[in-house]
């Protein structure tokens, strides 16, 4: 069979893990894989209850309503941009796209040690400076929240560039007659042949890019691990995780109640997601 | 490809575009003219009162430097990261292809329900299940071995998914040729599909490679020995280590992101060929 070492593979990594997980997270389980006194729900009563986790679904929340229609406008943008231009197009376009080689470890690097670093010689706070403004503490304190600027410009800067290429594919795609059509209906070129037409025949893309946004803030877990490890704030569920499996209490009871909490959440709002924006209509039949 | 409008823009309209594209394009290079900057310097200059735009004298002392210290076994981290990320990249292309061939060309009743096995595991993103996998791959004493880093991520959904799409869109009339001649399921995807599909695999080559390189929360999870660390692990390990200088954090930096800027500017327009393919269609 062509499918079964990818099914074996699958099962054994993938469907093991998980049943594995659910199993563990009815147990006390500190430190070892074996687990010693069956506790029922209370992992989930204990994860549920417990401050820190519930305050990184929030954390996730707000990164998430932030960096999703941000990365958006600016990859579709972008994308306009690109678009338009008639010479030096591959030039722009490599330009945008070449961050996302880079990888969050040592984006988060670059931002902390050397843009936004809290000392006077970060760029930041170096042209902040020259303009006669006090330097700034990016990540050293919640409030105010500056730390949420350099989390976001990260991520900005390095996933921008890859949704802008599905833009760019997508609007090589429209038609040209229906420009055609709306300059000769009167509709003024910019904004409304924007909204119009680009727009609308853009949606099939839009929605795909905003999922695959979704499941990327998600998964956040490099640079804010990289950029917060040491502070209690910013923290989304994985690190929260991280640190509740793999930190100082190796707890792999509550971590396992915890991750399962966070895979019912997300095939929740996966699927609610789908049927709000009609995402995989028409997948899984062939 | 003209721009929509473009025929009749005027030269006002082209140099606020151009202006526009420009200042982005500065703001997007800026960070890696930070890095290349620090690499090449003393710390004197990186962290210095007064801004320098370039060193004062090319620092490449900073490579030999990053590559004998004795703290962080940068080199050997180097030789990982490039040994998982081939390995990761031939076992996911021969794994997911068979499986994506399989699901979407040879008939079999639960052919279904497998496939929709496989679109559950999309649903739940790879890294919530690091708890579960960690357990599983320390119970089989994967920890800090190559094995542990390599063969739990072999067994992407989302690649096998690709693939099934890919192949379902490949011209059958080929195959059938080639069946007629004699040829089994198998021969006919390795004598007569895998040929024909190489921009296809190599597309789904390099992203994959790019994703294995860049990885950051399994190897740090498993890489539990010095010895087992990947670049990225190796460069974290700068953030919570004092005593690190900053000309070697950038040096390392810069040499972790070298090759993949280089196999993107390479490779540039048939990369983004390949995304935008493999990507999503509308």
């Amino acid at each position: 069979m062509f499918t079964g070492p990818f099914l074996a593979g699958l099962i054994v990594f993938v469907y093991i893990p998980i049943g594995w997980s659910a199993w563990l997270s009815f147990f006390e389980a500190r430190s070892t894989v074996t687990p010693t006194e069956f506790v029922g729900f209370a992992n989930y009563v204990d994860m549920l209850t417990d401050g820190d986790f519930m305050t990184s679904l929030g954390t996730f929340t707000v990164f998430a309503a932030i960096v999703v229609p941000v990365t958006w406008a600016v990859s579709l943008g972008l994308a306009l941009l690109v678009h338009r231009l008639r010479f030096m197009k591959a030039f722009f376009r490599s330009v945008f796209f070449l961050p996302t080689a880079v990888s969050f470890v040592a984006a988060s690097l670059i931002w902390k040690m050397s843009i936004f670093s809290g000392v006077r010689f970060g760029l930041a706070n170096t042209v902040l400076n020259l303009f006669g403004v006090d330097s700034v503490a990016w990540l050293a304190s919640p409030d105010p929240p500056w730390y949420w600027l350099v989390i976001v410009t990260v991520r900005l800067w390095l996933q921008s560039g890859f949704y802008m290429i599905l833009f760019l594919a997508a609007l090589q795609n429209i038609p040209a007659e229906l420009y055609e059509a709306a300059a000769i209906d009167g509709a003024k070129r910019g904004w409304q042949t924007f909204r119009y037409i680009t727009l609308p025949q853009l949606r099939a893309t839009s929605t795909a890019v905003i999922l695959l946004l979704l499941i990327a803030a998600y998964q956040a877990f490099d640079e804010f691990y990289n950029l917060l490890a040491k502070t209690t704030w910013g923290r989304p569920p994985l690190v929260e995780l991280y640190q509740t499996a793999l930190g100082e209490n190796q707890d792999y009871g509550r971590g396992s109640a915890g991750a399962l909490i966070l895979t019912a959440l997300i095939c929740a709002v996966t699927l609610l997601q789908g049927r709000l924006l009609g995402f995989g209509r028409g997948e899984g039949e062939r | 490809m003209t721009a929509p409008n473009g025929r009749r823009r005027g030269v006002a309209g082209n140099a606020g575009l151009y202006t526009a594209a420009g200042v982005c394009a500065v703001l997007f290079l800026i960070p890696f003219y930070l890095i290349v900057r620090n690499a090449l310097a003393t710390d004197a200059e990186i962290t210095g009162e007064e801004w320098r735009f370039f060193p004062a004298e090319i620092q490449w002392g900073n490579i030999t430097e990053l590559f004998t210290d004795p703290t962080v076994p940068f080199g050997r981290s180097l030789v990982n990261s490039a040994v998982i990320g081939v390995l990761h990249t031939l076992g996911t292309l021969l794994v997911c292809s068979l499986a994506g061939y399989g699901l979407a060309r040879i008939p079999y009743k639960h052919a279904n329900k497998v496939f929709s096995l496989v679109l559950l595991t999309l649903m739940v993103p790879a890294a919530v299940t690091f708890v579960p996998s960690f357990v599983l791959v320390s119970s089989l004493g994967w920890v800090s071995s190559l094995r542990g880093l390599i063969i739990p991520g072999l067994f992407s959904g989302f690649t096998c998914f690709l693939f099934r799409q890919y192949f379902l869109g490949f011209p059958k009339e080929l195959e059938e040729a080639a069946r007629v001649d004699g040829l089994g399921y198998f021969g006919a995807y390795w004598r007569v599909v895998v040929p024909n599909s190489l921009n296809f695999f190599a597309a789904i080559a390099v992203i994959t490679f790019v994703s294995g390189w860049n990885a950051f929360l399994w190897p740090l999870v498993i890489g539990q020995d010095q010895e087992a660390w990947t670049v990225q692990v190796a460069l974290s390990s700068y953030m919570t280590n004092q005593t690190v200088n900053f000309h070697l954090i950038f040096m390392a930096t810069a040499i972790s992101i070298l090759p993949l800027v280089l196999v993107f500017v390479f490779l540039q327009r048939w990369l983004v060929q390949g995304v935008a393919q493999t990507g999503i269609k509308g």
